[in-house]
């Protein structure tokens, strides 16, 4: 009997030693979700030429200086060194946030051949008539908010669980949408930085915001509105 | 006494066009220093600021900035930026101030009022479009290069460290060169870089629309690092869009002339600090001061805690 327990013992002892040497070790990297869609799929509404360079160089920026960030957090976490943590947490804020806030965007577009600018129904159809009165104005809110973001930054329709109903929100830069509070879920976030458009759209941002419904997809909104509102 | 004059409380503004402080009331509405009459309504909007030409026709960059961009950041962006303004001034207490001057109020101390951004965006795209020229780029000469070589070790090192200040403003915003006057208190806004240091260069970058005027410096150079600036001709490679400002685009002859402005303004301000001081201390009763913003502390017997 002593002996079985002698034998667990160093078992368990070899096992969370093995554990913790794994997790010191194990440092996940990110890395470049594909587009479930062509390059040049959401034409016209937006073009090949920005969905390349928005995919390929700059959510893929991010995703580089995020996973140099983290590193480098855990080096410092590693060695004790607080002010290093606390220094970089404006890297982390700006590159992870470029990438939460990216592979949600592409989740958020789709072409019009696979449902992109059908309009949402079931619940999330409803719940957006009562919050907002109609899809219309809830385009109108969000495009209006859009449009009058200083800057850079992203327009959201939200998910507040809490409160349980539906929100327009803006965050500026590469703030995630939970950053304006930690009840708030992303339905669909629409990338204002002037990158998003530029090329195509120059300086008339309401032109992009207008033609940008043609390829949102609302499916995508509403499976996670459903999922988050069970 | 001196433990009076510094209980006055009175708001005042530092203007640095024109170097003198004056009086208000009630914030953030400047009493204007000058009389308008009120134009009867007419939905002519009146042109109180006008877009200004960049010193060069607009392909005289090519090709390091080409004359698309310039099209599109001079003729839209900026031509936009100064219209809006101008809706947003007629008929209110800002009109008829100076650019400057409006840039100052509406920054509110970072709690921005509605006219900062156009305001300060019209302005920044002057500066910008000052600080560059056909030919451009090379090395400044005189006291501009000494001052340089003073303050950051060696000019390779300032342009090191001003590329990465505009490489790293993350989002829309601004990498500046400034000279730093000798004000700590800024009233109007935080300083930065509070340091006992006076008459000094600095690099300092900023969001959106902000500019170092708020911070009562002087800037003497701006590259503009929002994406419209670059995307057209660079894309995404911002550093290589910096790079090329430098080399190629810099005017050193305007951040010359800039910083000389700086200097003899820094000095006219010292004057006028020294002017003020002296008044105080012989308790003269300085022009900007009134009597129902002062609170008297009478002496009383039985006060004794006052310390001088």
């Amino acid at each position: 009997m002593a002996l079985r327990s002698l034998a667990t013992r160093k078992t368990l002892t070899l096992a969370l030693k093995s554990t913790r040497l794994a997790q010191s070790r194990a440092l996940q990297t990110f890395s470049l979700p594909d587009l479930p869609y062509d390059y040049g799929a959401l034409e016209p509404a937006i073009s090949g030429e920005i969905m390349q360079l928005h995919h390929q160089k700059h959510h893929q920026t991010y995703i580089t200086n995020y996973n140099k960030a983290l590193e480098q957090l855990h080096d410092a976490i590693q060695k004790g060194d607080s002010s290093t943590v606390v220094k970089l947490q404006s890297a982390i804020k700006f590159n992870g946030g470029g990438h939460i806030n990216h592979s949600i965007f592409w989740k958020n577009l789709a072409p019009i051949s696979e449902g992109g600018g059908e309009p949402p129904h079931g619940s999330l159809g409803w719940a957006i008539d009562t919050n907002f009165g109609s899809l219309e104005s809830l385009i109108q809110k969000m495009n209006a908010e859009g449009a009058a973001l200083q800057g850079s930054g992203w327009v959201w329709l939200g998910l507040d669980k809490e409160l349980k109903k539906l929100v327009v929100e803006t965050t500026t830069n590469q703030d995630p949408l939970v950053t304006n509070g930690p009840n708030l879920v992303p339905l669909l976030g629409i990338d204002v930085w002037e990158h998003a458009y530029y090329l195509q759209y120059k300086n008339v941002r309401p032109d992009y915001l207008k033609n940008v419904w043609k390829v949102i997809n609302w499916k995508y909104a509403s499976e996670v509105y459903e999922k988050e509102s069970a | 006494m001196a433990a009076t004059t510094s209980m006055v409380t009175s708001l005042t503004f530092t203007i640095p066009s024109l170097g003198l402080r004056l009086p208000t009331r009630s914030y953030p509405c400047l009493k204007p220093q000058r009389r308008f009459v009120r134009k009867a309504a007419s939905n002519v909007i009146t042109a109180t600021y006008e877009l200004k030409a960049p010193p060069y026709p607009l392909n005289a960059l090519e090709p390091h900035m080409s004359r698309e961009t310039l099209e599109y950041h001079w003729g839209k962006h900026h031509r936009t930026y100064v219209e809006n303004l101008n809706k947003q001034v007629v008929g209110t207490d800002l009109e008829g101030l100076s650019l400057e001057d409006i840039i100052i109020v509406t920054y509110n101390k970072g709690d921005i009022l509605p006219a900062f951004n156009n305001a300060a965006q019209a302005w920044n795209h002057d500066f910008f479009w000052e600080s560059m020229k056909p030919g451009g780029g090379g090395k400044p000469s005189g006291d501009l290069l000494d001052l340089i070589e003073r303050d950051f070790g060696s000019f390779e090192r300032f342009i090191e460290e001003f590329k990465a200040a505009a490489a790293t403003q993350f989002g829309s915003g601004w990498a500046w060169l400034a000279y730093k006057g000798n004000r700590l208190d800024v009233e109007n806004a935080v300083n930065p870089w509070p340091s006992e240091k006076d008459k000094e260069l600095v690099i300092v970058k900023s969001p959106n629309a902000v500019n170092p005027l708020v911070w009562d410096y002087f800037p003497l150079l701006t590259i503009d690092v929002w994406e419209h600036a670059y995307y057209l001709d660079f894309q995404n490679r911002r550093p290589d869009y910096i790079s090329v400002f430098m080399e190629k685009l810099v005017s050193w002859e305007t951040v010359n002339t800039r910083l000389e402005k700086a200097k003899a303004r820094a000095a006219e301000r010292e004057m006028e600090e020294e002017r003020r001081r002296k008044e105080e201390e012989e308790g003269k009763p300085t022009n900007e001061e009134e009597d129902d913003d002062l609170e008297m502390y009478v002496d009383n017997d039985n006060d004794d805690s006052e310390a001088e």
